[in-house]
């Protein structure tokens, strides 16, 4: 329970604010994936986690092993650039297997063609 | 004091990427089609990922971060993999 790195409060506050913010972007997320009615709007929702919640909370990151190191600690920028790059790339296939699949069965609530 | 604070905000932090991770637990075990379940599974690596990272901040070792580096790594692949196998029936043709 209190085991927090001992940091100068400024830095305590920052990185409380940080880690708050990306947990209540990824909870948000994570809510709408639970509440929404349909596949096509359910797969909006958890894109919020892994855009702002990741960078948040990698910020975070960055701030704390920083000052404990005394030195920039920047890896964590790789977990945000890979998070960003490929989210779409999954998303994209999936939606495209969801309505090849509900094109194939006939179901009637499918997003309509634009061809 | 400031380690009050920062303590503080790390466990409620870990409680709500906990609750997303319940959520997500729901959509993998309920989501009425497949689609959903692969969505939910996703959802539920990514919530992982941001736990271990707040884990990482509050033990102050840098383990944790590889672990989450690894986790987002495979699980890309596995989305992909359960995407190509939703639209096809098969992942390597």
């Amino acid at each position: 329970m209190n085991m927090a790195p001992d940091l100068p409060l400024w830095a305590a506050i920052a990185v409380a604010l940080l880690v708050l913010g990306g947990a209540a972007m990824a909870l948000i997320g994570s809510i709408g994936l639970l509440r929404f009615d349909n596949f096509y709007n359910r797969l909006h929702p958890p894109t919020l986690g892994t855009s702002s919640g990741t960078v948040l909370i990698c910020a975070a990151s960055i701030l704390c092993f920083s000052i404990l190191g005394t030195r920039l600690s920047v890896h964590e920028v790789l977990v945000v650039l890979f998070m960003t790059v490929t989210t779409p790339v999954t998303f994209m296939l999936l939606a495209r297997a969801a309505l090849y699949r509900d094109r194939i069965e006939g179901n009637p609530d499918v997003p309509k063609s634009d061809g | 004091m400031s380690a009050q604070i920062l303590g503080l905000a790390l466990t409620l932090g870990q409680l709500m990427l906990g609750l997303g991770l319940l959520c997500a637990t729901y959509r993998l075990m309920v989501g009425p089609r497949a689609q959903d379940r692969v969505l939910g599974l996703d959802s539920l690596y990514v919530n992982a990922m941001l736990m271990l990272l707040v884990f990482g901040i509050r033990t102050g070792k840098t383990v944790y971060f590889e672990a989450a580096l690894i986790i987002a790594i495979l699980g890309f692949a596995a989305t992909m993999a359960l995407a190509k196998f939703l639209m096809r029936g098969e992942v390597i043709e």
